[in-house]
């Protein structure tokens, strides 16, 4: 039987003021995944994170991090997490080598032990020049990264990240994902949370999607990927055109005098639009998607659940 | 976590405390040390010598222990409540809640950071009261026990309002309007034998008059009221707040949603 990572069991939130953040929640992952949790703001991510990490009391419902009930096994469950926060919430007073270091300490690792795991990840998140600085100096990207070193000081089995490349630039981003692609293929479970849907896509291997409190899908990527029904494409055309041409077998829709919008149905091959479109004169310069594949699935659950239609 | 984890555990927090007060030296150990050479100046020097001797010992030997016991209990409450309600609005006091450090260990740590400022203030104090009196240490178990007692109590005291706190000005309020006037009436200047007898019943009431008179009576062997009870006093009520901050930190009043 594949060992669980995360456990969740009818998992409920109502806060003080009466907003139900979770209605009852199941979600498993398996130990080694790389998973994405996704969902609109406001949907309860951060919610069920925060009851992960113990930040948030549930209403009802349990969780077990790798076997160990978080209600009644607590400091062996979050022996086991490391998390990366949505919000910067490290002291910035302090020097970095001293935040990663001190967390270290909470872990009831010893301090040597902690200032050289501290100087290791430091290091590998390319921060070690800036280890003996004010942490508020830092830029954004930085303190990103400081949160990763943090979180990782433990070493811990499963790691939560909530999205933590929002604001951060593409080549930082592209840095921190080959970090955390690294420590996940060396054996530890990512939960991540994200607002860019393409590396949800590119990186993980198993997704859940919530809105509204309540899980609306909770599957393999690649079998999320295959219920996609139709894609769209924007075509740039190498001349100009006076209407949108009806060739029959996809949808278009002109953008202007040298864009169309191709709605292309699952089955249908580009070669047949090209095709098709060369035979009403019209040549293609080049295409891309117009949303990421998950993307338009995304909004067609969260849609579907809003009682919209695509 | 085992046991040797809780205490790498503790020791981090204790070591960042106290790294806290060393790194802000200027607000946290100056202040003290330039308010008490004024008072020791001014109420001692000038004043005092106008006022002669009280309970046959000179007026400015007569207040160092209330002084340094002002300067405790000031600097213990104000650590922990700016410490502590500062980790909360920067919510870098997630770094612990999500960490496995039990809850008795988050408050010890913070308090033990608070009585090392107080016990730094206080020798700090003792230090510039030595420049201005004679005083010797009569009882010096008595003197020790009374500065740790008065410290975690109003550590405790102050991790209370922390917990409280939802804004900078929650956590000036307590000191300005109860700890100040309470530590003014509370024997410092004075000894209240010299009340007329309701006013001294009232101040018999002020838990900071059996701290001062215990504290007094270990450098000075003179007190206001019995050692015992003095005693009773300040052990109630640190039991009391301790139970209490242990309480609203299970609870995660204000920091656990």
């Amino acid at each position: 039987m594949t060992e669980l990572a995360l456990s969740i069991r009818g998992l409920e939130k109502t806060y003080d003021n009466g907003v139900k953040a979770l209605r009852g929640i199941d979600l498993d992952v398996a130990a080694g995944d790389f998973f994405a949790l996704l969902g609109p703001n406001g949907a309860g991510k951060s919610t069920t994170i925060g009851i992960v990490t113990s930040l948030v009391r549930p209403t009802a419902g349990s969780v077990r991090v790798f076997g160990h009930d978080l209600a009644t096994q607590r400091e062996a469950a979050l022996s086991c997490v490391g998390v990366v926060p949505q919000e910067i919430n490290f002291n910035q007073f302090e020097k970095p080598i001293d935040i990663v270091a001190n967390q270290g300490g909470f872990y009831g690792l010893p301090r040597k032990l902690a200032r050289e795991r501290a100087e290791k990840y430091l290091k590998l998140l390319s921060l070690w020049d800036k280890a003996e600085v004010a942490a508020r100096t830092l830029s954004g990207g930085m303190k990103r990264r400081l949160m990763i070193a943090r979180a990782m000081v433990h070493e811990p089995r499963l790691l939560i990240l909530d999205e933590p490349t929002a604001g951060v630039d593409i080549e930082i981003r592209r840095s921190m994902w080959q970090f955390v692609q690294g420590i996940n293929a060396a054996g530890t479970t990512v939960i991540l949370t994200t607002h860019y849907l393409e590396e949800a896509e590119s990186l993980c291997r198993n997704i859940a999607i919530i809105d509204k409190g309540v899980i609306v899908e909770h599957t393999a990527m690649k079998t999320l990927l295959a219920k996609l029904d139709r894609e769209s494409f924007i075509l740039d055309l190498t001349a100009p055109i006076e209407a949108c041409p009806d060739i029959g077998i996809v949808h278009l829709k002109r953008i202007d005098a040298t864009t169309l919008e191709a709605d292309v149905p699952k089955g249908t091959t580009l070669n047949e639009l090209f095709d098709a479109l060369a035979r009403t004169g019209i040549r293609v310069r080049s295409l891309r998607n117009k949303a990421n594949r998950l993307e338009e699935l995304f909004l067609s659950l969260v849609e579907r659940g809003n009682g919209g239609a695509r | 976590m085992n046991a040797a984890g809780n205490i790498e555990a503790l020791k981090t927090i204790v070591h960042r405390e106290v790294h806290r007060i060393l790194r802000i030296w200027g607000q946290t150990l100056v202040p003290p040390a330039i308010t008490m050479t004024l008072y020791f100046v001014i109420f001692g020097n000038l004043i005092g010598a106008r006022i002669g001797e009280m309970h046959g010992i000179r007026y400015i030997d007569f207040i160092v222990p209330g002084l340094i016991m002002m300067s405790v209990i000031q600097n213990s409450y104000g650590n922990i409540v700016s410490s502590f309600f500062g980790s909360k609005f920067q919510r870098f006091v997630e770094e612990m809640l999500v960490s496995p450090t039990p809850n008795w260990v988050i408050l010890t740590g913070y308090v033990l950071g608070a009585v090392a400022r107080g016990l730094m203030v206080g020798a700090i104090v003792l230090v510039v009261g030595m420049f201005f009196t004679r005083i010797q240490l009569h009882h010096p178990l008595v003197t020790l026990a009374t500065l740790l007692l008065t410290s975690v109590m109003f550590a405790f005291a102050g991790f209370i309002n922390a917990m409280y706190a939802k804004k900078f000005d929650d956590i000036a309020i307590v000191p300005t309007f109860i700890l100040t006037p309470l530590t003014y009436l509370g024997g410092v200047f004075y000894s209240v034998s010299l009340l007329p007898p309701f006013w001294e019943k009232v101040s018999q009431m002020n838990p900071i008059l059996y701290m001062v008179s215990a504290f007094r009576y270990g450098l000075l062997g003179i007190s206001d009221v019995p050692l015992g009870t003095a005693f009773a006093v300040m052990i109630g009520f640190t039991v009391a707040l301790g139970a209490f901050s242990m309480r609203l930190l299970v609870q995660g009043r204000g920091l656990r949603a």
